[in-house]
């Protein structure tokens, strides 16, 4: 009987120490014990593919391409046929001065928080172009300069949907409308830095000093 | 006549049965251990084509999750990045390492980074990001402290318990929808602040389901 236990015991120690313990760090795929049903012939987003050459089963949209079934009655931003809104341009191919849009509080605040996700890591949170890369050489101008604060809004709207040199294109990132909240924001910042004391409202002088 | 079994034979039976029944105990216990998404999923950590830490990203360098996961406040899933998210940064920053060298491919080509997917969950299971992640239920809840991961792994059973327990009783798993993306942040309840937990789920009517038809559609 003896035998027995210590066989069990051995049994034990051998199970635990090819089975390690729970939450150990393993390079081999999760095994499915049940897997009926887990894994069925469809694809899900970003999912590979075997059938395209590419590999990828989400398809990029060919060009020229217009969404089936819309009017640009019911939706406006159907086939983006403001020069202004969806290019920053005037009629006369000038870049636009002035926003789509009012420019209130919600769209002051949308903006910042979304310059504070993408903008912020090169342009710095006060748009002075000391992002975390700057120590990597990388030459971020400050939004500050007479250059940027001369500029029409329109042709910072065009840097972020098309980049500008060393910068690249956030227009997978940013909804043209999300990228014109980002160009209130940055002229937000560009008056903040160039404030005086006669911008501050007189009763919230005192809080300065 | 010479007994065949000694007198302690007759105890025999019975130590047979117990220890069958300790033998039985152990298996079970095993197989409890052994066989759930606790054990079997986690602590996944895939070899990656790239290097990438999250712990230099997300956590020193602190660039916000959705820099790179842009889709998760928007949709369903929650995009990886493409190169040129990457690229953006690393045309200039590193524009050599041979650590990149499958990123600047993907750029080049269109071809894909071949990343290795780490929570995969069922086919037979819908799940949602942008719902979450907009109700104040932060990335850590499900993921773990990713912003301190050099390569990710799963850190979450992720199984049908796991889910329901946060379901049947979401208020202790609340953020402010601002501290979300900070997986440093403490939860709602560990500021002490419950109450305004669960004002946020009366306000918002957060209804996580708990019926089948929610999770299985
Ligand atoms: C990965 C780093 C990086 C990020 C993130 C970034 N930029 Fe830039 N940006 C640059 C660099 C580098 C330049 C300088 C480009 C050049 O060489 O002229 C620049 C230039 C600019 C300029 C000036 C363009 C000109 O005409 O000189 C504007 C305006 C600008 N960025 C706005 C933005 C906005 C808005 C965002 C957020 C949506 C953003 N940037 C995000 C790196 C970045
Ligand atoms: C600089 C870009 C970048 C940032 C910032 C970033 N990630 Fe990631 N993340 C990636 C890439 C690339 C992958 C795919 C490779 C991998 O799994 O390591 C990934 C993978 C993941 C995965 C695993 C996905 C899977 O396969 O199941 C999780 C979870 C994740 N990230 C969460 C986060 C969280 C939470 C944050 C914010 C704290 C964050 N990420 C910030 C680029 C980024
Ligand atoms: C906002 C800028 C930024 C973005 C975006 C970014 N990185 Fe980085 N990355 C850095 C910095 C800064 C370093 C640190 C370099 C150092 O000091 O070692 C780095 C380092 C690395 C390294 C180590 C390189 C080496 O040779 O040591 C790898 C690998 C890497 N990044 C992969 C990626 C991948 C993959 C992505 C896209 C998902 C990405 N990075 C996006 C800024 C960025
Ligand atoms: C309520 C739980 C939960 C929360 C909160 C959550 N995730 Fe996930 N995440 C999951 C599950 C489940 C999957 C697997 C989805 C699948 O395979 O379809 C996943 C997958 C991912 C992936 C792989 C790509 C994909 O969508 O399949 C990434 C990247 C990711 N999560 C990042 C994040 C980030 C960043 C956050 C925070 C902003 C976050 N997750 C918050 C549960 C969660
Ligand atoms: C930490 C808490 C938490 C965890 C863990 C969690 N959920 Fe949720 N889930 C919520 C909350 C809160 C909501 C409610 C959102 C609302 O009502 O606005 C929700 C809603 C949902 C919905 C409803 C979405 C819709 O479109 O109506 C689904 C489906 C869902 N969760 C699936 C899952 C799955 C699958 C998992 C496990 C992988 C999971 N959840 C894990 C908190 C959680
Ligand atoms: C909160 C979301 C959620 C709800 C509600 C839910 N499930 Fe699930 N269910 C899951 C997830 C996630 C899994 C996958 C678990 C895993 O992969 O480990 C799952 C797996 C399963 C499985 C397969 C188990 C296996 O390992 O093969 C069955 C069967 C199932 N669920 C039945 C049900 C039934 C019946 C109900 C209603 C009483 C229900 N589920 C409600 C999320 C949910």
């Amino acid at each position: 009987m003896r035998q027995a236990y210590y066989s069990l015991v051995f049994l034990v120690l051998l199970t635990v120490s090819i089975m390690g313990l729970r939450g150990l760090r393993s390079t081999s795929a999760p095994i499915e014990v049940f897997p009926d049903m887990d894994r069925q012939a469809k694809y899900k987003p970003q999912a590979a593919s075997k059938f395209f050459a590419d590999g990828r089963a989400d398809r990029p949209i060919p060009a020229g391409t217009v969404p089936h079934g819309r009017t640009a009655e019911a939706d406006p931003a159907f086939l983006r046929a403001d020069d202004f809104r969806y290019a920053g341009k005037t009629s006369d191919g000038s870049w636009a001065r002035g926003f789509p849009s009012e420019v209130n509080r919600e769209l002051l605040q949308r903006g910042r928080d979304r310059f504070q996700i993408y903008c912020l890591p090169c342009h710095g949170a006060l748009g002075d172009g000391n992002g975390i890369t700057r120590a990597y050489n990388m030459v971020v101008p400050s939004y500050h300069d007479d250059r940027l604060r001369a500029m029409a809004e329109g042709e910072i709207f065009n840097t972020i949907t098309h980049g500008k040199n060393t910068m690249f294109s956030y227009a997978d990132k940013l909804s043209p409308d999300e990228r014109w909240a980002v160009v209130a924001y940055v002229r937000a910042l560009q008056r903040a830095a160039h404030g005086s004391l006669a911008d501050v409202p007189p009763d919230k002088r005192g809080e300065l000093k | 006549m010479s007994k065949i079994f000694p007198k302690s034979a007759n105890a025999l039976p019975l130590q047979i049965v117990i220890f069958l029944a300790i033998a039985g105990g152990v298996a079970t216990a095993a197989v409890t251990y052994y066989s759930t998404p606790k054990y079997l999923r986690v602590g996944y950590q895939p070899v990656q084509p790239v290097p990438f830490e999250h712990s230099l990203h997300a956590g020193q360098l602190g660039i916000d999750c959705r820099y790179c996961h842009a889709s998760v406040e928007k949709s369903a899933t929650s995009s990886v990045p493409a190169a040129q998210t990457c690229m953006n940064c690393h045309s200039i920053v590193k524009p050599q390492s041979p650590l990149l060298e499958p990123v600047r491919r993907s750029y080049e080509t269109g071809e894909p980074v071949p990343w290795v997917k780490v929570h995969v969950a069922p086919d037979y299971v819908y799940f949602n990001h942008s719902v979450h992640v907009n109700r104040g239920v932060s990335c850590v809840e499900c993921h773990g402290k990713v912003n301190e991961m050099t390569a990710v792994w799963h850190d979450k059973s992720h199984s049908m318990g796991f889910c329901l327990d946060c379901h049947r009783d979401p208020a202790n798993y609340l953020r402010e929808p601002k501290d979300v993306f900070n997986l440093d942040s403490p939860t709602l309840a560990a500021q002490g602040r419950l109450e305004k937990a669960h004002q946020n789920i009366r306000d918002w009517k957060i209804m996580p389901p708990q019926s089948c038809s929610g999770c299985h559609r």
